[in-house]
């Protein structure tokens, strides 16, 4: 790996450059007391005047969380995250927003500079755009179009206020209160997120997206997101996130719930881009997310992809719980470190219905000094006679001090399933480095392409209109470790 | 014009080459012939820039330019070209998008405006059919899954679109059926012109008899032990290297 290791020594030296969102944005904001204790849980709750059953469920989940630990078994290492010296609310000042004309331009300004127009005219063609800055949702855009098919698309607090009934019948449902530590910290706090109904029969007419950015310093992002598709609906929902570049970690806590009645189905995509810390370690987000679908109905599918190129920590398995017959999970994932970024990720399938099938692709890319684990359970219950999982995972190394790890765990109770597991592990070879280079392309261009290879059957699935933009985020996250 | 004086080379304490004197004009074709281990290969290695290999004497210059000092990216931009002898698979990289990377990339770095990708395809799909490949090869991933003979009429395929002003073509005929031989030939051929040089490095005559050089070479022990016109390759393949005591 001569070219390689050279490589890495030169990239190093410039490294810490490649993160194009770290900049901050100045607003004035509202900010709760550092700390968590029933007080602040409750002030939450009163500047987003929730009802009193909504209240309830945050302190009840607050008593869970305090009985629980953080959970020890991913491969990852942190120093102790200080619970009490967080801020757990954070919101621009001033009345909430109306309509796009209200918001603060400076806010319209940052989303502008990370190239998400929120002017509607501006806007991505077919791509509705919820906003979410540090604890509240800003803009959503498109929701009339939306509301003419009766696509109910706006955030958390707002689903809180104008459709408490779908709200209190579906939030928890999936992921409840007291599930993990941090499903449980989320449930106390969770601040805005983004809120779907496709109601009966619909398919939703355009992508819809949520964008979230952190801002405030020493603030946590707790996030939620609630999804139902009715009985042969679907939808196409992605997410998006990045943060300023800081030299202290910061937490990210979110939940995100999705129920599939039958015959609906959710395609569930994330480029995940939060600040991955410098080239040191120093700095970047801890993301801990819990991610979880229901295929509850016949014939229902959820299919999640995701790219994870960004924080200092992943933590993260979205997965689905395939309930009704026939229903089908899927995940996609890449997963991209540096440095010395470390991600333990992977999904859930579990199989509680006949035929039901599940398909696993997973793509970890591990350069720099970085760890990166996949981490899946495919669990078979007694009743789901005929089910089936392929999974495949796949491993990429960079340079000669990174880490690559393959958890599968594998449970079947049913004679009747099938399940097959396949893996492998690679380098990116001198050879192949220098048949790129002798047609032209620089190193790092070459490295760009070799990956977006060997991650190409993972971003096909993504929609469109962001296969590209991840495309050249694998490039931008692999900058400054390799060439 | 490429132009190669007293270059030696070692891997690790073996040296390979042993001081290589010659001289390749603008449009005209070479041949470079010897036995196994004479150093044909690391020859085409140090000219493309492969890691691996000290130079430990001698230079080289290309249109004026001093070769060695010079990326294999910047090589390329520069206008040559390697036809590799065991041609590297990429999996997951489609074959058309990674020849139209690698011919924008060298325009970008020739200050040329990019190709786009209809005007691409075109060409492609033209010298697809010239070079009788199948119609799907631009869509498989490069080399994967590839015979023999598909490679190395891919690498052919790459040179075709990259219009390089020196070819280095390492061992192209080895593992060529007679039919495949004639199809990587023609390509050749096609590509001469005042423009186009090439240096063909072959074990055999056999693919001479399809594109006659202006000059043969022959390389044994790191050296050039002698050099002539096309007759010397008939000469070589009625009395083998060992005649020339060079074995």
């Amino acid at each position: 790996m001569v070219a390689v290791t050279e490589t890495l020594q030169t990239i190093n030296q410039l490294a810490g450059t490649g993160y194009k969102f770290g900049f901050e944005t100045d607003i004035e904001m509202d900010v709760a007391p550092k700390g968590l204790n029933e007080k602040i849980i409750r002030l939450i709750s009163e500047k987003k005047r929730e009802p009193d059953w909504l209240l309830e469920w945050r302190l009840k989940s607050y008593r869970a969380w305090l009985s629980m630990e953080e959970p020890a078994w991913a491969r990852i290492v942190h120093p102790k995250i200080e619970y009490q010296e967080l801020h757990y609310y954070a919101a621009p000042k001033g009345p909430a927003p109306k309509s796009l004309a209200d918001v603060d331009p400076e806010l319209l300004n940052m989303y502008d500079k990370l190239g998400i127009p929120l002017n509607e005219r501006a806007a991505l063609a077919g791509v509705a755009i919820d906003a979410v800055f540090d604890s509240v949702s800003v803009a959503t855009t498109f929701r009339e179009s939306l509301a003419k098919v009766g696509v109910i698309f706006c955030s958390m607090s707002e689903a809180v206020r104008e459709h408490p009934e779908l709200v209190r019948k579906f939030l928890g449902s999936v992921v409840p209160a007291g599930d993990n530590y941090y499903a449980a910290l989320n449930s106390a706090v969770f601040s805005d997120g983004s809120f779907v109904f496709v109601p009966r029969g619909v398919r939703c007419p355009m992508e819809l997206s949520t964008y979230f950015r952190i801002n405030a310093r020493n603030t946590g992002q707790f996030e939620r997101t609630l999804i139902i598709a009715e009985e042969g609906a679907s939808v196409s929902y992605l997410e998006g996130c990045t943060a300023p570049m800081r030299d202290e970690n910061q937490l990210h806590a979110a939940v995100v719930e999705l129920v599939a009645l039958d015959e609906a189905s959710i395609k569930y995509s994330t480029v995940q881009n939060w600040y991955p810390g410098d080239a040191q370690g120093n700095g970047g987000i801890y993301n801990f997310v819990t991610k979880r679908g229901a295929c509850r109905g016949r014939k229902s599918k959820i299919s999640w992809t995701q790219v994870e190129t960004g924080s200092a920590i992943t933590w993260k398995y979205p997965s689905c719980i395939l309930q009704g017959e026939g229903a089908v999970g899927e995940f996609y994932s890449v997963a991209v470190t540096n440095h010395f970024q470390q991600a333990d990720t992977g999904t859930k399938m579990i199989h509680l219905a006949p035929n039901t099938t599940s398909t696993i692709l997973s793509k970890g890319i591990s350069a720099g000094r970085s760890s990166n684990t996949y981490r899946g359970l495919v669990r078979v219950m007694p009743r789901a006679a005929n089910a089936r999982n392929f999974t495949q995972c796949d491993s990429l190394l960079i340079g000669n001090h990174c880490g690559a790890h393959t958890v599968p765990y594998i449970e079947s109770r049913n004679q009747s399933s099938k399940v097959e597991h396949e893996a492998t592990t690679s380098k990116i070879s001198d050879d192949q480095l220098f048949y790129c280079r002798s047609r032209g392309l620089s190193e790092e261009d070459s490295v760009g392409l070799i990956v977006n290879g060997f991650c190409r059957d993972v971003l096909k699935e993504l929609p469109m209109e962001f296969a590209v933009e991840a495309q050249k985020l694998l490039a931008v996250s692999l900058e400054g470790s390799v060439g | 014009m490429l132009e190669i004086k007293g270059l030696r080379a070692a891997v690790g304490d073996k040296e390979i080459l042993a001081g290589i004197d010659l001289t390749v004009p603008d449009g005209e074709i070479h041949a470079v012939m010897g036995p196994n281990g004479a150093g044909k290969s690391t020859l085409s290695y140090i000219l493309s820039g492969r890691d691996g290999y000290e130079v430990t004497g001698g230079a080289v210059s290309f249109d004026g330019e001093d070769l060695l000092a010079m990326a294999p990216e910047a090589r390329a931009a520069a206008g040559i070209f390697l036809a590799f002898q065991y041609p590297i698979e990429l999996p997951g990289v489609g074959n058309a998008n990674f020849i139209r990377t690698a011919v924008n990339a060298v325009r970008r770095a020739r200050g040329e405006t990019e190709m786009d990708t209809v005007a691409f395809l075109k060409e492609a799909r033209n010298a697809v059919k010239a070079l009788a490949m199948p119609d799907d090869m631009l869509k498989r991933n490069v080399n994967v899954g590839f015979s023999g003979g598909e490679k190395k009429r891919n690498e052919i395929l790459q040179m075709t679109l990259l219009k390089p002003k020196l070819a280095l073509l390492d061992e192209t005929d080895s593992g060529l059926d007679i039919d495949a031989l004639r199809i990587v030939a023609g390509g050749v051929n096609a590509a001469r012109g005042p423009k186009f040089s090439a240096l063909v490095i072959t074990h055999y005559q056999r693919l001479l008899d399809y594109i006659t050089p202006d000059r043969v070479h022959v390389l044994a022990a790191g050296r050039i032990v002698r050099s002539g016109g096309p007759e010397l390759a008939v000469e070589l393949e009625q009395h083998g290297y060992g005649g020339l005591g060079a074995a």
